[in-house]
């Protein structure tokens, strides 16, 4: 391609094809976006953790409360990350395989968490399970408290979370339409079997994508476990929640070695995605082409 | 076998896609179901492939009531219009995947399972792309590969969406021919959709006339041609 367009007139570029300096100042620009609004931040993280040595931030993160805060966010994705592939599949699979009433309200309503402001959905979980509350008030009676304890922060990392898998499937899945499932079907196969054997083979690679932001989101989470949590030290302080009490008491090697630490798993996820991405690039291309 | 559609109707909400219609299909046909878009054609091959069920009427399998039967219960090969091929299975997959699916008790071995895939490729006359994958392939082979898929189950009848609908002209004029030739092979019944005059008239023993959810005229073709019976079908036979 290259070595045709120079014997070319100019005017026979490809008509979606830029000239070279709009197309070097275009990448420049990206490229500086790029280098200021993300990896600038991540580096001032990292370098501020590491500010008075490798020591002391290691030392910031083994005791008691940071370690407390990483089992408890990693617990919480641990919950939260499969409730929602389960949920956002089934939500996925009914929009785009079957057509019923409501279903336009339903798909506003899987976006609802997107439009409302986590602090919102916090209150919200407050209100109906907080101690003075119908709900709450017994549950708390039997011993079973939400708001101020796991199933509260878990509750409010879901409902964050939501939209997530089933954005990424609902797309993909009307793309593929039904015809697979209904060839599935009349060779035989049970509803279960063409959901196993055809449809979660094809979408295999958008539920990943989902899962993983899914993940990183149920990590990073502040607004809505912060109000849910009551920010109980070492009991209810989620990572992120952690980061902000040191960086409010002045702790800033701790602060920052914790949020150093939240990056990482974030690095690691993306990381996870890549290698998986590249180790099957032949199974993803064709699936894509078709 | 002999099928037979009783006063089969289907609506969608408030728009009627069938007004009730029968016809009786003799067993060992080749029938086409000839229409424009939006003649019903498809819905009523979808209807007797247990797809769509319909508002009212029956569907006869050799005198039994067959409505109330699922999908899987039909036995219908059915190839559908892009052939809704299963784009990460290989072709050998593919065509096996009918007789994988059934239950542990009447599921042939591995060997034989294998022996049979070997046997439709040759019935399809693709013998060496059982290693493939649908996207490696060309329309023509993947419309072969669908009614081999199709075929594996054994089925009791063959149903097909528009089977030419995705080629061009000259594979289309080959492939016409293929079928002719499975049809006859098998002695399958036989039911296709198509809003080509030319390939229902060619190809068929029979052709269904529809328009607007109705059946015009039903006749073997050069009867259609010689007498037809509404202006409808003088107006699209001719064109």
């Amino acid at each position: 391609m290259s070595d045709g367009t120079q014997t070319l007139p100019a005017k026979w570029r490809p008509v979606t094809e830029e000239s070279r300096p709009v197309r070097i100042a275009l990448i420049a620009a990206a490229l500086a976006g790029l280098a200021v609004l993300v990896l600038a931040p991540l580096v001032v993280v990292f370098a501020e953790a590491l500010a008075r040595g490798a020591a002391e931030a290691v030392a910031s993160l083994v005791q008691p409360d940071a370690r407390a805060a990483v089992k408890l966010t990693l617990l919480v994705a641990a919950v939260a990350v499969p409730v929602n592939a389960v949920f956002g599949i089934a939500a996925a699979w009914t929009i785009t395989k079957f057509d019923f009433r409501g279903k336009a309200f339903l798909i506003t309503l899987i976006d609802l968490p997107f439009s409302i402001s986590p602090v919102v959905a916090g209150l919200a979980l407050v209100l109906l399970f907080g101690t003075n509350s119908l709900v709450g008030g017994w549950l708390v009676a039997s011993g079973f408290p939400i708001i101020f304890a796991l199933p509260g922060i878990v509750l409010a990392t879901i409902f964050v979370t939501f939209p997530f898998v089933a954005r990424e499937l609902i797309p993909v899945m009307i793309e593929q339409g039904r015809a697979e499932e209904e060839a599935a079907l009349t060779l035989g196969a049970s509803g279960w079997r063409a959901f196993l054997t055809v449809t979660l083979p094809n979408i295999k690679w958008a539920l990943l994508y989902g899962v993983l932001l899914c993940n990183a989101r149920a990590m990073g989470e502040f607004g809505a476990v912060a109000v849910v949590s009551g920010k109980i030290r070492g009991q209810t302080a989620t990572m992120p929640i952690t980061i902000e009490m040191m960086y409010n008491e002045y702790l800033s090697v701790a602060a920052f070695s914790l949020a150093a630490v939240l990056a990482l798993l974030g690095l690691l996820t993306l990381a996870l995605k890549t290698v998986l991405e590249w180790r099957h690039a032949d199974q993803l291309a064709a699936s894509r082409r078709h | 076998m002999h099928i037979e559609i009783d006063e089969i109707a289907k609506s969608f909400g408030s728009t009627t896609a069938l007004h009730p219609v029968s016809l009786a299909i003799p067993s060992g046909a080749l029938v086409a179901l000839l229409g424009p878009s939006g003649s019903g054609k498809t819905t009523l091959l979808r209807i007797l492939g247990g797809l769509e069920f319909p508002t009212s009427g029956r569907v006869l399998f050799d005198g039994q009531d067959a409505t109330g039967l699922t999908v899987q219960e039909r036995r219908a090969g059915f190839v559908f219009q892009s052939y809704a091929l299963f784009r990460h299975m290989t072709v050998f997959e593919n065509i096996a995947y009918g007789l994988r699916a059934r239950p542990r008790r009447t599921r042939p071995p591995q060997a034989e399972i294998e022996r049979r895939v070997t046997k439709l490729l040759e019935l399809i006359q693709l013998p060496q792309i059982a290693k493939r994958f649908p996207s490696q392939l060309s329309g023509g082979q993947r419309q072969r590969v669908a009614l081999a898929r199709a075929l594996a189950i054994e089925p009791r009848m063959l149903l097909l969406d528009e089977p030419f609908g995705a080629l061009d002209a000259r594979v289309r004029k080959e492939l016409r021919q293929g079928l002719r030739e499975i049809h006859d092979t098998t002695g399958l019944t036989t039911v296709f959709v198509t809003h080509d005059q030319d390939e229902a008239m060619e190809l068929a023993d029979l052709v269904v006339v529809m328009s607007m959810g109705r059946i015009e005229q039903v006749g073997r073709p050069q009867d259609i041609r010689a007498r037809p019976a509404t202006p409808f079908v003088r107006a699209f036979i001719d064109a």
